[in-house]
């Protein structure tokens, strides 16, 4: 049995969590200080984190010339109908795959695991011509039918876990107190699978948000484009770029998926099932 | 009555075929065009300075407005990725009708037959304004297959105080130094603390073979239709010499070696290093994020047996599907007449390839911000071998790239880095 933790050791867990949160924030906070910085402040021999003459130039560089707005309300619609048609399709069909005990079943996953091994570059330009072909090449449907496609044997793969994870007795004590199937699945199973929806549609939303060639590649009326492909723009040849803009663009860039992960956390907490099942 | 099993499936099929048909619905309905109205023409730029994009921009509005009957959609691109974007959209037959780009890489598409022949749709006064040199860098097989706007010489940039604290006097904009001259100055600005050089090697096949041509150092060599790549004392010049300012005379910094240009202005600005080879373009960020009391001043290319280097200019061709290629062409004519293309040059603080452009550049900006020397460095830019070649991508990535890295890292000798260099090309050229 393992005992309570000394002193030294509780000291040493929180150096070391502490250590780990600024591990992970401080790529954060730098943004942040470099989209404030001025253009000189980015050259600078000893960089300081916070400016000297702090500036909103970034910003408005960032919007004026490129309309990262526009691109930011392109990104979320696209990113959020993704997301909800991926939990929407993904829901009934990873219950059928864990439930239902079947060859065919066995060959769909299969199926899904392999698909996941064909690189974009293989798959791009027979996606282009027949998205052109059902008149969805410059258009957000069509790119939100690629990251729902693209989405779903992951989000498939991951929620039927959390499927399995359910016990079955409890929709057989569903059953027994004469639930249909179709109730069952609404007031008990959906109700438990909260927190794998909530894991998917968060996957779904933060790669939809985050891609990029695919978004390159089929869109190409500008006021269609989204934002990985407005932010591309502030860089150039060989890797030089425009830092502020860049920096100011991708910070915005990242509020987003932090809202929206902040706002859907909650649900992902587990514990719902904690005592559903007794011995 | 059905069976349930049966009912659930047409429900089942019936929600899909309402959701393709609300997604097709929120579609845009495809790209087709109107059969009536103006020409359309598309034209996929990758200015990304702020001035350049303003250029390009205020040059396309301004034809819209004079040309009711021919309109151009201004769509933007970037670097990094237009290879990628262009080839699907070629692949995919509904590519952009003109298309910004570069010599180089331009090759591959003439090849595949994917940009058209501009040999007759170009104007003469536009021929006549540029060197055979530099049209040459875009025929492939006899086509013109774009239009060669903006070069990017390479030159020195250096730190005026430094060099006056050294005793070492500014070349004029016509007479650069050779690179006898350039190393022992490099060796009077080396002390404590202090480099004379900074060489921003990350990326160091292109700029090798650029300067490879002070010596003609070809590199790529045709015999019978077959390409090969050959080393001799003309090729290992340039990267003896470099090598010799890092480890011999130490008067290059080692830590420059892993950077781009930009990457190397904090140290430059510092005073770490007092002269930093590259391209004309790094005076644009001399100018906006130089300190307020810093002293810079542009040098000019250093001579070998000439100032020869490789140019590799920025591009406009037309798509060889567009079904308006004489009014794409027409464009063209607009887009790069001279008073335009010098305001093209001087957004991006390149050079541009017409005389009359470089001159009226020249007089706007009386040559100050180092715009003399780089107007001057026009006419040594010429077309070189590697440009030419078919899986010269390939070689540079495969096999030049790191085995450069390796030489100025010191890992491998002068004769490892040619025989390297051979043996690559052995395996990717045709």
């Amino acid at each position: 049995m393992l005992g309570k933790p000394s002193r030294t050791g509780r000291t040493l867990q929180y150096l070391a969590l502490a250590a780990y949160l600024i591990f992970l924030g401080f790529p954060l906070v730098w943004l942040l200080s470099t989209a404030f910085k001025p253009p000189r402040e980015l050259v600078q021999l000893h960089p300081t984190l916070i400016p000297s003459n702090p500036t909103v130039q970034n910003f408005v560089q960032a919007f004026t010339e490129q309309e990262l707005g526009r691109a930011a309300w392109n990104s979320l619609q696209v990113s959020l109908a993704s997301a909800v048609l991926t939990v929407l399709v993904a829901m009934p069909a990873s219950y059928a795959l864990a439930r239902f005990k079947s060859k065919l079943g066995t060959l769909a996953l299969g199926w899904v695991l392999l698909s996941q091994l064909f690189p974009f570059v293989l798959l791009i330009i027979p996606i282009f011509l027949v998205l052109r072909q059902a008149g969805l090449a410059n258009s957000h449907a069509g790119l939100v039918l690629i990251y729902v496609v693209w989405a779903l044997p992951f989000a498939l793969w991951m929620l039927q876990g959390f499927v399995r994870n359910i016990p079955r007795e409890l929709e057989e004590a569903a059953s027994v107190d004469g639930a249909s199937r179709l109730q069952t699945l609404r007031r008990v199973v959906f109700p438990l699978l909260a927190p794998g929806l909530v894991a998917t549609a968060l996957f779904s939303f933060i790669s939809a948000w985050n891609e990029f060639f695919f978004a390159l590649v089929l869109i190409k009326t500008p006021e269609l484009q989204t934002l990985p492909v407005a932010l591309a723009r502030f860089v150039g040849i060989e890797g030089t770029a425009r830092l502020g803009p860049l920096a100011a663009g991708a910070l915005l860039a990242t509020l987003p998926s932090l809202i929206f992960f902040a706002f859907m956390q909650r649900r992902l907490s587990s514990g719902s099932l904690a005592g559903a099942v007794k011995g | 009555m059905l069976p349930i099993r049966f009912r659930r499936l047409a429900a089942a099929a019936a929600i899909a075929v309402v959701g393709v048909g609300a997604l097709a619905a929120c579609g845009n309905g495809g790209d087709d065009e109107a059969s009536a109205g103006p020409v359309k023409l598309r034209f996929l730029s990758l200015a990304w300075q702020k001035e350049s994009l303003q250029a390009n921009k205020d040059l396309v509005a301004k034809w819209n407005s004079e040309h009711p009957d021919i309109q151009v959609e201004y769509v933007q691109g970037d670097w990094n990725s237009v290879h990628d974007q262009l080839l699907t959209s070629f692949e995919g037959g509904d590519a952009p009708d003109i298309v910004h780009y570069e010599a180089s890489s331009i090759g591959e598409f003439s090849k595949q037959g994917y940009l058209a022949d501009l040999k007759d749709l170009i104007p003469a006064d536009l021929k006549g304004q540029i060197d055979q040199g530099v049209w040459d860098t875009v025929t492939f097989d006899g086509q013109v297959t774009g239009v060669p706007f903006l070069l990017e010489s390479q030159v020195v940039i250096a730190n005026k105080k430094l060099l006056d604290a050294a005793g070492v006097t500014v070349p004029p904009a016509d007479g650069g130094w050779t690179w006898d001259e350039f190393q022992a100055n490099a060796q009077k600005l080396t002390k404590s603390g202090q480099y004379g050089v900074a060489w921003a090697l990350k990326s160091p096949t292109n700029r090798v073979l650029n300067l490879a041509l002070n010596y003609d150092g070809k590199f790529f060599y045709s015999d019978g239709g077959k390409t090969e790549v050959k080393i001799g004392d003309a090729e290992k010049e340039i990267p003896k010499r470099i090598h010799d300012m890092l480890y011999t005379s130490k008067t290059a910094s080692p830590e420059a070696l892993g950077m781009s240009g930009a990457d190397t202005l904090p140290g430059f600005f510092g005073g770490k290093y007092a002269m930093l080879p590259g391209s004309v373009s790094l005076r644009q960020q001399m100018v906006e994020q130089a300190p307020k009391d810093f002293e810079w001043v542009t040098l000019p290319p250093v001579k070998g047996l000439s100032a020869n280097q490789a140019a590799n200019p920025q591009t406009l061709s037309v798509s060889a599907d567009s079904k308006h290629k004489e009014q794409a062409a027409q464009f063209l004519s607009y887009f790069l007449n001279p008073t335009n293309m010098a305001t093209l040059a001087k957004g991006d603080w390149l050079v541009p390839t017409g005389k009359q452009a470089n001159e009226e550049l020249v007089k706007l900006t009386e040559g100050k911000q180092g715009w003399d020397v780089a107007a001057n460095s026009a006419a040594d830019l010429t077309v070189a071998p590697f440009q030419q070649a078919d899986g010269y991508p390939e070689w540079k990535t495969k096999y030049a790239t790191p085995a450069l890295q390796q030489y100025f890292a010191n890992k491998i000798t002068l004769d490892q880095l040619a025989s390297q260099l051979v043996d690559g090309g052995k395996q990717v050229l045709r």
